[in-house]
Parts: C-alpha cells; structure tokens; sequence
C-alpha cells in the first residue's frame, strides 16, 4: 500500500508530462489528480490503521559500494504517517483547485499548452516530497530533498516569459544550494562516523556519537553536535529560517497553488521534518538545539515584523509562513518534536488554506496581487471569504483559553509556546517571548490582511472590482476540505501529539521507562489501537478528568534511539513540563492574539487614517520593515556582488585573457612563428637540401663514431 | 711508396670537391651531374683501392658496375635537363626553386 502511494504520484506525473499528447491535456491532468487522490485516501487508511510500529519496506537494493550498501525503503513509523497525509491532502487538493486556478493564464498565448506541464510537475514534486519522507536512508532523504529543490525550481518560474519568475526560480535554488551544502556534508560526517547512512544504524550509534571528538575546520567538535548543526543548516535552507529565509518571500512568483502546496503546506517543512526524524541526534546535542531555537525564534519574529507592512497578499502569507516555521523549529529546539509535528500538520491545513483562498482573491481580481486594490470583497466572494476566515482564525489561534477547545492553530501554537516557556533555558526564555511578540503580529497582520481585502470601500481600478466574481466550484472545494481541517485538527488529535506522556508515547509508538500510571478511567492501561476510541477519549477526557486533575505524572518516555517515531531523552520532561506552566503563560498567547485583533480593528476599519500617519510618523521603522530588514540589499552587496565581480573578473580576465589569449596566443602566434621558421628552411635549391643532407650524415656518422657505434 | 691512404686520400679529396660542387654551384645543372660523377669515382677509386689491398676482385667487379650505373644516369640526367630547358628556358641553379615552401 505504501509502495502505491509513493509511486501513483510519479506514474501520474510522467503519464501527464509525456502522456498528454497521446490521451489529450484534459485527460492527463485527470490521471494525475485522480492518481493523487489515490494516494491521498490511501495515506489516509495508511494513518489510522498504522500501529506505531516502525517498518521497513524494502523496494530494491539501491546502493552498493564498499560498506555503503543502502536499500531503497520506505520507513514507515508516525512521523512518516503524518507526513504522508499532510503530503497527499495538501496536494491531491491543489490538484483539483489548479483545474480551475490555472485554466486561463495571460502568460502564456493562446493554443499553448501549459497545464498538462504544471500538472506533471506539481504531480513530481509530490513524489520527490513522498521519497524524502518515506526516506530510510539519508541519501534517499537527500534525493527526496534535491527533487523537491528542482520541482520548487520548475514551479516557481513556471511563469516562463516572466523575466522575474525566473530570478526568483534561480534564487530560490540556488539559496537552497547553501543550505544542501550542510545537509550533505551532515551525511558525510555521519557516514564517517557510523559507516553507514541507514537511519537505524545511525540512530543506533547516536549516544556513541555524543562521546566522540570529531576534528573539523580548525578544531575539534563533539560529533552529535556537529552532525545536528549541519543537518540543521541543511534545514535552515529548506525551512526558510532567518539567513536563508530570502528566497522564499521571492518564490511567490510561482502560480499560487504551487505557493500553497509548496511553499507553505509541504516542502518549507521539510527542515522541520528533517530535524525531527533525526531527533536521537538531537537529543545528544544540546548546544545545536539552543542554537535551533535561536533561529526558529528569531525567524518568527523577524518574519511577522516584516510581514506587519507587506501590501502584496502572498508576501504576506508568506512571510507568514516564515514565521509560523520559526516556531516549529523552535519547538524541536527545545525537544518538543511532537509539538513541533503538531504544528507542521494544523499549519498544513490552515495555510494552505490561507494561500488557496489569496488564490481565489487574485483569481477573482484578475491576478491583482496589491492589498491597497482590494477592498470589500466580502460580497463578491462570500465562500472565499468564509474560507480566508476560518484560515485566519486558525494561524491567529482563536479558541478558547485553557481548554482544548479552539480552532487548529490555536492548540498547536500555544503548544509551541507553552513548551518555550517550560524549557527553562536562556534560548528557551528568549523563544517564549519572542514568540508571544510574534503570536501578536501574527494576529495583526493576519486580520489586516483580512480587513483590508475583505472590508471597508473597494480601492484601485473600478473595472476589476466590478468584474470580481467567486472562483469555480474546484477551487471552492478544494477550500472547504481545508476548512475543515483547520477547525477541526487541532481538537481531533490534541492529545495524539500533545496529551499525556503516555498517549503521546503511544501515537509515536515509543516505549516508556518504567510503570505506566493509570489514569483514572483506566485510559493508560488501555491498549486502544483504534484511534476512533481514542478520540472519543480523548474528548472526554478534555471535558471531564482532563480539566479536573490537570495534567499529572503518566510516565516518561524510555526506549533506545531508534525505537518509535522520535527519541526523547530520559531527562527530557518537556511534555510534562509544558503542561503544569502557569495559567499566565498558557493565556499569553491568546491575550497576544486579542491585542493583535484589536490594533488591527482600529487601524483598518475604525481608523482607515491611522496606518499612513503611523508609517509617515515612523519614516525608518516603516522602511526598515518594508524592505524587510535589508536582508536583500545586504545579501546582495555581501554576497551577490563580490559573487558577480568574481565572476566578471575570472570571465574578462580568466577566461577572455588567460585561457582565450593562451589559446590564441598559441594557435595565432607561436605556431605561425615557427612555421614561418620551417617554411623560411624550405628555399627550394637543391643545394640547400643536399647541404643539409650532408650536415647530417656527417652529424650521425660523427655520433656514431663518438659513440662507439654501439 | 705509394700506400693505401694515398688512394683514399685521393678518394675524399675527389669526393668533398663532388660535394662543394653541388650545393656551391648556383649557375648550372650539368654541374651538378658532373659533382655527382666526381663523387660516384671518388668511391670507385676506394673501391678499387680496397679490392687491391684486400685482393679480392669483388671490389672491382663492383666499380664496373657503378660505372655502368653512372653512364646511365648520366644519360637519363642529362636528358632531364634537356626537357627542363625546353620547358623554362634556363638551366640556372638558383632559378630552379619549385619546391620552394
């Protein structure tokens, strides 16, 4: 079952790509959505029938030189069930919404064909994406991760006559080129220092790792915590954290359901992913983890900063999306990879569902992208509307506080924050706060973007608003799914990702040290592999004991690294941490997202005024957010141009001197001396030939004569 | 006495002559030819020289048959000439430059 989830996708991709002339375009699209759908129910039936137990699929023997000898498999435990479905919803979605979404595109001429193409690569991407998560071994992982960089690649400069859709493809590659650099070199030092890449073996040897020295530049380093920094950097690229985050605001230029699947739902948590699956790394390298929560919380509040001033509607998604993956990171920073799983899979839902909905803004809008041209779209796209406010309402983290009732962003975000906080390091206590602050302009920025398409006077070109229509029914779908997942995920699977320890330890398939306390209801002792009946419990014991006795003591999580899903420490207490923080802290985030709600109210729809005097009164601040820090312009005077003028100088001077002058030299000068030379020898008289004739006879016999004639 | 060394001298001395004949000659072929007849006795004279000294009429049969060579070149060298001066109208040597590169 699991081999055909991994290959309906590729099969529907080379089918559509190389297929459509032979079975028509609209056929080839077909086979590909219908092939994804496939894909999609069966990783549904692959998540609720999975019994936690990590298998091993072997497809064939992939590698073999030397002691590296590497299967081609699929690993199948939790983190690859949730990657499953988060992958084939998300995309089998975007399939459908892309029949309505890319059906007419002015960039491309009349009679071309352009969508069975995009089909085939979104269909390609979904493979590549599938491999990395199945991935058992890095190097397959590795394959999974560059062909998500192609398809990336191909998808945003999709737009081919787009002089700027181009750029962005090349920089979002070529940022990513940075990051993979890490990655690989991760790989390497783990083959080195396992002689293996099967992640078994590599999870097995991951205490062992913890105790070796490791020389490296120009010192020597703990292995574990090299191994993790480098994965890490490789994740940074992927993930769009801070330093490498450029490319992805510019990846916007791709069509927007390759924003949504690619750049949003799927690919960016690629990093996330991959820093959870190597948490038995991670476990053993505290320092790499301080360092990823830095990043994470950093990224998060850079990005919501930034996003506060974006006017164009997919920035500020995606700036959004920067934002909402600083706290994944940083809840896997802390050793809270289940928090930060739960978060990767409500975030799938609601933001996808966020960019699918701008989709069918710009659609409807006649691709018109600039927020201050919107204006009281609410009328004219009313399911669009309901859509973007279900979307919102979930990345905001609307719910009710101290319960686990709310929409999914809320349970998974307050999870994240409640498990800063509960670290109780200094990167722990920098993260809580600054994710707080960046809950707040999450909020702000969510609901500005909402008030400013949605409500007050239709602003810019009168022609397009009144040609604004709804989007068709497959792009409406596709929305509503996605709506529902963003209500609803969070509640459903709570306690799967952030319960007890026990309940946790159990979706995750790890083992616990020691006894299991049993709760009250008996719930612990309990061995439910229906996750149905764990629901149902689940919501009981969210309404009933849940709230009654707090979260108590069920367990520790045990086990070698290697066993289940993820590995958490014996010292890691994270979870149970995470539950008894003050009721102060699990508040804050809502009370960041109401202040965020209200500042938003005043300025857009109370006050329409306020937001230009405020950006004139803060002339530099306005500009410093805007131009997003300068990390552009910084880049490109550190980096792009040294990189340029390099190579300028080796094409001038390196190639056009030295190698086209040598060669010229050569072949212009040096030869034609000399044959000029020779040629002046060839006078034609006899007696030059005969005299030279004789010198040399006489030249020979002489030597021979010397020589001894020998 | 008149020994051995005496003919070879004789014999270089004939043959060096042939050799500056031919390439410090510039005006005329027949020239040439003739520097070559000087250089074919020169070694007809060694040969004779040797088969005397050595008695062993092998080295004389030989220069009969070098003598017969060089007659027959001779003809077929001047017969050359006799075309090349129909052809150009001259028998300079420093005219005669075709294979000049």
């Amino acid at each position: 079952m699991e081999t055909i989830i991994l290959f309906s996708p590729l099969i529907g991709s080379l089918i559509c790509g190389f297929g459509w002339r032979l079975i028509g375009e609209q056929a080839g699209m077909m086979v590909a959505t219908g092939l994804l759908f496939l894909s999609m129910l069966l990783s549904w039936i692959v998540f609720f029938t999975f019994d936690g137990v990590t298998e091993q699929i072997t497809i064939m023997r992939w590698i073999e030189s030397g002691s590296l000898a590497t299967d081609w498999a699929i690993r199948m435990d939790r983190l690859t069930a949730i990657m499953l479905i988060v992958v084939t919803t998300v995309s089998a979605l975007v399939h459908l919404y892309s029949f309505g979404y890319m059906a007419h595109d002015d960039h491309f001429r009349d009679g071309e064909t352009y969508r069975s193409r995009f089909f085939a690569y979104l269909s390609f991407f979904t493979f590549a994406m599938l491999m990395l998560v199945t991935a058992d071994n890095l190097v397959q992982m590795f394959f999974g991760w560059e062909g998500v960089g192609v398809a990336s690649y191909l998808l945003i400069g999709f737009y081919i006559r787009k002089a700027s859709a181009g750029a962005a493809a090349m920089k979002a590659f070529i940022v990513n080129r940075v990051g993979d650099f890490g990655f690989a070199l991760g790989i390497f030092a783990l083959f080195y220092l396992t002689d293996s890449i099967n992640l078994s073996d590599v999870f097995a040897a991951a205490p062992d790792l913890a105790e070796t020295q490791i020389s490296f530049m120009w010192r020597d380093w703990n292995a574990a915590e090299l191994v993790a920094f480098l994965l890490f950097i490789g994740a940074m690229g992927k993930s769009a954290q801070l330093l490498l985050h450029t490319w992805l605001p510019d990846a916007m230029e791709g069509p927007t359901p390759v924003s949504a699947l690619i750049h949003a739902a799927t690919m960016v948590t690629a990093g996330v992913f991959l820093v959870c699956r190597m948490s038995p790394i991670m476990e053993f390298a505290p320092y790499a983890t301080a360092f990823v929560v830095y990043i994470g919380a950093a990224t998060a509040f850079f990005a919501a900063t930034v996003g506060l001033v974006q006017n164009d509607i997919k920035r500020v998604i995606a700036y959004s999306t920067c934002s909402q993956l600083g706290y994944m990171f940083v809840a896997a920073g802390v050793g809270m990879y289940s928090a930060a799983m739960f978060h990767l899979f409500t975030h799938a839902f609601f933001k996808a569902m966020l960019f699918l909905g701008a989709g069918s803004v710009i659609h409807g809008m006649h691709h018109e992208q600039d927020m201050r041209n919107y204006g009281g779209l609410r009328h004219k796209m009313p399911y669009t509307f309901w859509a973007m406010m279900i979307g919102t309402l979930a990345i905001t983290g609307v719910g009710i506080p101290l319960t686990h009732i709310g929409f999914a962003g809320f349970l998974s975000k307050d999870a994240i924050i409640e498990s800063a906080f509960a670290a109780e390091t200094l990167a722990g206590g920098f993260a809580f706060w600054a994710l707080v602050i960046a809950a707040c302009f999450t909020s702000f920025y969510s609901w500005r973007l909402m008030f400013l398409t949605f409500y007050g006077e239709p602003r810019g070109n009168k022609h397009t608003h009144e040609h604004a229509h709804e989007s068709p029914m497959t792009m409406l779908a596709p929305l509503g799914v996605l709506a529902l997942g963003a209500v609803f995920a969070g509640m459903i699977w709570f306690n799967s990702f952030f319960g007890h320890t026990d309940q946790v330890a159990r979706f995750y398939g790890i083992p616990l040290a020691g006894e299991v306390h049993a709760t009250e209801d008996g719930q612990g002792t309990e061995a439910t592999d229906d996750l149905g009946d764990d629901h149902a419990e689940a919501k009981t014991d969210d309404h009933g004991e849940g709230k009654a006795d707090g979260y108590g003591h069920h367990g520790t999580f045990g086990g070698e690294p290697g066993e289940g899903a993820v590995y958490i420490g014996e010292d890691n207490t994270i979870l149970d941490d995470a539950h008894a923080v003050p009721k102060l802290v699990k508040a804050s985030p809502f009370i960041a997202m109401l202040i965020g709600l209200i500042l938003a109210y005043i300025m857009y729809i109370r006050r329409p005024e306020l937001p230009g005097q405020l950006a004139e009164n803060q002339r530099p601040l306005y500009e410093f957010l805007l131009n997003k820090w300068y990390f552009d312009e910084i880049y490109d005077a550190i980096f792009v141009k040294p990189a340029k003028a390099a190579g300028s100088f080796l094409w001038r001077r390196g190639d056009g001197n030295v190698i086209d002058g040598g060669i010229n030299g050569l072949a212009m000068g040096l030869i034609p001396f000399f044959t000029r030379l020779a040629g002046r020898a060839q006078s034609g008289y006899l007696f030059h030939y005969a005299g030279a004739m004789i010198v040399g006879i006489v030249l020979l016999v002489t030597w021979m004569m010397v020589r001894g004639a020998g | 006495m008149i020994g051995l060394e005496h003919y070879l001298t004789v014999a270089a001395a004939l043959f060096v002559i042939g050799i500056f004949g031919i390439f410090l000659n510039r005006k005329n072929v027949i020239v040439i030819l003739m520097s070559i007849e000087l250089m074919l006795l020169a070694v007809n004279i060694n040969l004779v020289a040797f088969s005397a000294f050595l008695g062993d009429l092998v080295g004389q049969g030989f220069t009969l048959f070098v003598l017969t060579v060089a007659a027959a070149e001779a003809a077929i060298g001047l017969a050359i000439l006799v075309c090349f001066f129909r052809a150009r109208g001259t028998i300079a040597v420093e005219d005669v430059s075709n294979m000049k590169g």
